[in-house]
């Protein structure tokens, strides 16, 4: 090309993107009701008219058309998706109701002052909040707002004929002529449609213009978006899950009753649980033994149960990665630990208690920590707090610990205390933790005498004459979560949609392409719609197929060109 | 051979990657000293270079260099040493997963190792397409103190999966995130060489592009890094769904997943919005992968969550 040719009017035009709207002739020129319609501050909408004195006065009307433009504007929706990432900040800091219910009690215990403020800010439950919903909801007003008159516009320009051939195309992309004259506008109409343009006759010239689908794509993305928080709004009304532990060999049935935790929608219908019972037969856990750096690391959770459904029963299996689906429920996986069977005997040696009590683990090596409350049979309340360890390993300090995570070598390490366990005062206590408030300790801490050891089948004597206490056999539990969302599949639908819509929105390119003849030759010109890096290389290759080499030549284009170009010709004239 | 050999040979191989990107990074940052003792290139020579350059002043030809000043020797010493650093980087990262027998990219270690390969990757490969070379300070900096804090704070030895990994999920949505930090970190360059451009041009900064196509490129950058986040998140939904019992549970992780796709939501409204584009939303897209960083190290290491596989 030659730098010498381009005979743009006007001064030189600092690098800008404002190429395009500030050069106002061909801007208004190509503008036309097909484009997509945009929020007044749009970088392709047209500019405002500058505004004048003091104006009008609004009526009631008038501010409300005034405050709807604000709300709808593209600045808005930046600075309520900035506040909604910045919103979502403070849930990963301070630990969640929904997510860490122990971290919360934790947290609430350690910092009393600042628990009115955590609650004054529902920092435990942020994503329900007020304030993060107002933000959300503001967000998806504004988002309907936009995209209702963008989809009526959408609407009727995919009907509307590509626009009119500008008047002049010399200022347009990739501008370039080849030889020939009108009768060969039937060709290059006919190549156009083959790319996939959709294309109208305006005199001496074709007018194309193709991509209709990224618009299509972006107003489908923005509806997904919105169909999402909906659906998922509603899948947590409906659904429910619930939590149960259970020892192997032992089974429960899906009522509302039989689980530990339970947490459903507000339109749940509890007469909907289907209904089917399941037995834990055996939970089988692999862990490494023999990369040095990863002994009793985890390597395989498997649980296998029987499960019943009408009158019959089946073998099934729940893996960490592989739900069980039973009806509409899932049935997971979430936790495993060890409950020691622990029996105690009155002096008489009449059995008063023997149960499997799930302990729960502390670490990765599985030390679990575990309760036993028996409030009768004995002569005084007793309460057995203390530590299982499936393989014990002692430290310098004597202290017991385990030192891996299956049954090598099983130890039972209780204190014991005697007293008031609290259970008749009606306040509900948890099956893990033991008030020693009322109590006095007999066996382990300050005691005076040894925490109760008991190694497998071992049995001791427990102070004060009250009894034994006998370490009769251990066995796995596992967590069992069930899980009713009806929404789910709807949600991966939608969320296969907003992939495709975007990758639709965001990489189809929208553009027009006019040839016109003009001077005994044709003359070919493009106008991106949106990013398109791709335009002048679609010119080229139109005017390759209508004959000419696609090398552009004697053009007054350059102007658009230069736009983006950083050392463009160095002088004009 | 056994795996802890292989370990060895692969940390060998990311010590030498390690050396050779100092070397290129040094070649590049003579190179931009070089160039920026010439204060001024004279008008003449530019005029040249502008008409001689085949495509280059017709606008956004992608098939065109983006920099019009002539390739300094110092920048083609620079790239063949990148390149050169890349195979053994990727042959790292290769024994690594022989070694652990499995993808590289279960802890933070070797996220990071192959996270690394894959920007500098996509710097690389995108020689083939356009020209981005002034990026090799940048590039080959980053790769240098990014594989440098990773094997010397989170490198731990090859461990076997623990169960909620051993899935495909693992290689599709990790791998997939790695993309996405790889393309954004690019982008992110872009964005930065952006701001310094619209604020000073001398010296080097004159050998760049203009900010406007440092904008452009960042943009397209970012966006298929913002598309594979997307699908980042929603995979991560899936394999939630498959492992803890629900697709979505703001713990802590996910929490930052979402903040950095909102603001990269943010950062795409901006460039086309009418006051937005141009510094401010280059702003967006640096803030956005700050995030991505702050997620990788901050929120792994100090923050309690389900997704508690630092390794570390
Ligand atoms: C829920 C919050 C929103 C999210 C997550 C979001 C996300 C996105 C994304 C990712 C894009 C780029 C991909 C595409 O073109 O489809 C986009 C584009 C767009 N969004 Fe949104 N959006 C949201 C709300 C809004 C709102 C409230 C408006 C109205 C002001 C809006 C107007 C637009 C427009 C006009 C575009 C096209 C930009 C262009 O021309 O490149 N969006 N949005």
């Amino acid at each position: 090309m030659s730098p010498s040719s381009s005979a743009g009017p006007g001064p030189e035009r600092a690098p800008s993107d404002a190429a395009a709207s500030d050069d106002a002739a061909s801007f208004n020129d190509t503008a036309s009701s097909n484009d997509p319609m945009r929020p007044d501050d749009h970088v392709d909408a047209p500019a405002p008219a500058p505004r004048s004195g003091s104006g009008p006065k609004l009526g009631p009307l008038g501010w409300f058309r005034f405050f709807w433009r604000q709300l709808t504007s593209m600045r808005t929706a930046i600075v309520l998706l900035l506040l909604l990432a910045v919103g979502a900040i403070p849930g990963s800091l301070v630990p969640q109701r929904s997510s860490d219910p122990n971290g919360v009690l934790q947290v609430r215990a350690e910092n009393p002052d600042l628990v009115w403020l955590y609650d004054a800010l529902s920092l435990h439950e942020v994503y329900s909040s007020p304030w993060f919903s107002a933000i959300y909801i503001l967000l998806f007003t504004s988002l309907v707002g936009c995209v209702i008159p963008r989809l009526a516009h959408h609407w009727k320009a995919m009907r509307a004929k590509p626009p009119r051939t500008p008047a002049r195309l010399s200022r347009l992309v990739g501008f370039q002529t080849v030889p020939g004259d009108a009768s060969d506008l039937d060709r290059a109409e006919r190549s156009l449609r083959k790319l996939g343009y959709r294309t109208a006759r305006y005199g001496d010239s074709v007018s194309a213009e193709r991509g209709y689908l990224r618009e299509t794509g972006n107003l489908l993305f923005h509806i997904a978006l919105l169909a999402m928080i909906l659906v998922v709004g509603l899948g947590s009304g409906f659904g429910y899950s619930g939590q149960r532990l259970i020892v192997e060999g032992r089974s429960f049935a899906n009522t509302l009753s039989s689980y530990d935790t339970f947490d459903s929608g507000q339109w749940f219908d509890g007469a909907s649980l289907p209904a089917f019972s399941v037995q834990l037969d055996d939970l089988e856990v692999v862990y490494e033994t023999e990369n040095p750096n990863a002994i009793g690391a985890p390597l395989d959770f498997t649980a296998h149960l029987s499960v019943t459904e009408d009158g019959a029963a089946r073998g099934e299996q729940i893996k960490v990665n592989e739900p069980l689906a039973i009806d509409n429920a899932d049935l997971y996986l979430i936790s495993n630990g060890y409950a020691p069977r622990i029996s105690v005997r009155d002096a008489e040696g009449t059995v008063v208690y023997d149960e499997y009590t799930p302990f729960l683990a502390q670490d990765d090596l599985m030390t679990s920590l575990g309760v036993m409350k028996l409030p009768g049979g004995l002569d005084e309340q007793l309460g057995l707090r203390g530590f299982f360890y499936p393989t014990a390993g002692q430290l310098d300090t004597g202290a017991f610990t385990s030192v891996y995570p299956d049954l090598a070598y099983p130890l039972l390490s209780l204190q014991a205390f005697t007293g008031d366990l609290g259970l008749d005062a009606g306040v509900p206590r948890s099956v893990y933790a033991l008030e020693t408030d009322e109590m006095t300790q007999i066996a382990g801490g300050d005691s005076g005498t040894d925490a109760l050891t008991l190694e497998l089948g071992q049995t001791a004597e427990i102070p004060g004459g009250l009894g034994t206490i006998t370490f009769e056999d251990v066995r796995r539990y596992g967590v069992i979560e069930v899980h009713v969302d009806y929404t789910q599949i709807a949600v991966f639908w939608i969320a296969m949609t907003i992939v495709v819509s975007l990758l639709g929105s965001l990489l189809i390119p929208r553009r027009r392409l006019w040839v016109k003849a003009a001077g005994g030759r044709l003359e070919l010109a493009g106008l991106a719609r949106g990013e398109d890096p791709a335009l002048e290389r679609a010119v080229d290759e139109l005017a390759k197929r209508l004959g000419g080499d696609g090398e552009r030549r004697a053009s007054e284009g350059d102007a658009a060109a230069d736009a983006v170009n950083p050392v463009g010709p160095g002088r004009r004239e | 051979m056994p795996a802890a050999d292989l370990d060895s040979f692969s940390l060998l191989l990311v010590y030498s990657a390690m050396a050779v990107y100092t070397l290129a990074f040094i070649a590049y940052a003579v190179d931009v000293a070089r160039r920026s003792a010439v204060r001024s290139v004279p008008a003449a020579a530019r005029e040249l270079v502008g008409a001689g350059g085949p495509t280059s002043a017709t606008g956004p030809d992608p098939s065109a260099p983006l920099a019009p000043a002539l390739p300094g020797r110092g920048a083609r010493i620079g790239f063949t040493l990148t390149v050169l650093a890349w195979v053994l980087h990727l042959g790292g990262a290769l024994l690594r997963g022989l070694a652990a027998g499995r993808v590289p990219w279960a802890n933070m270690y070797e996220f990071a190792l192959t996270g690394v390969a894959v920007i500098v990757g996509v710097f690389v490969l995108s020689r083939l397409w356009k020209d981005l070379n002034f990026l090799g300070v940048f590039m080959t900096g980053i790769a240098v103190v990014f594989l440098g804090t990773a094997t010397v704070n989170y490198y731990v030895a090859p461990t076997p999966l623990p169960p909620a990994l051993q899935t495909y999920w693992l290689v599709i949505h990790v791998f997939v995130a790695t993309l996405a930090t790889g393309l954004m970190g690019l982008g992110t360059g872009l964005s930065v060489l952006q701001l310094i451009k619209e604020r000073r041009d001398n010296g080097f900064l004159r050998s760049l592009p203009t900010p406007v196509q440092l904008e452009d490129l960042a943009y397209r950058v970012g966006v298929i890094g913002f598309i594979f986040w997307t699908f980042t998140l929603i995979a991560g939904a899936i394999w939630a769904e498959h492992a803890w019992g629900r697709y979505w549970g703001w713990d802590t992780k996910e929490v930052w997943t979402f903040v950095i796709w909102v603001i990269y939501a943010g950062y795409i409204h901006a460039r086309a919005t009418r006051g937005w584009r141009g510094s401010r939303s280059a702003w967006l897209q640096i803030i956005g992968f700050t995030a991505i960083i702050f997620n990788f190290t901050i929120v792994n290491q100090f923050f309690t969550g389900l997704h508690a596989y630092s390794g570390l």
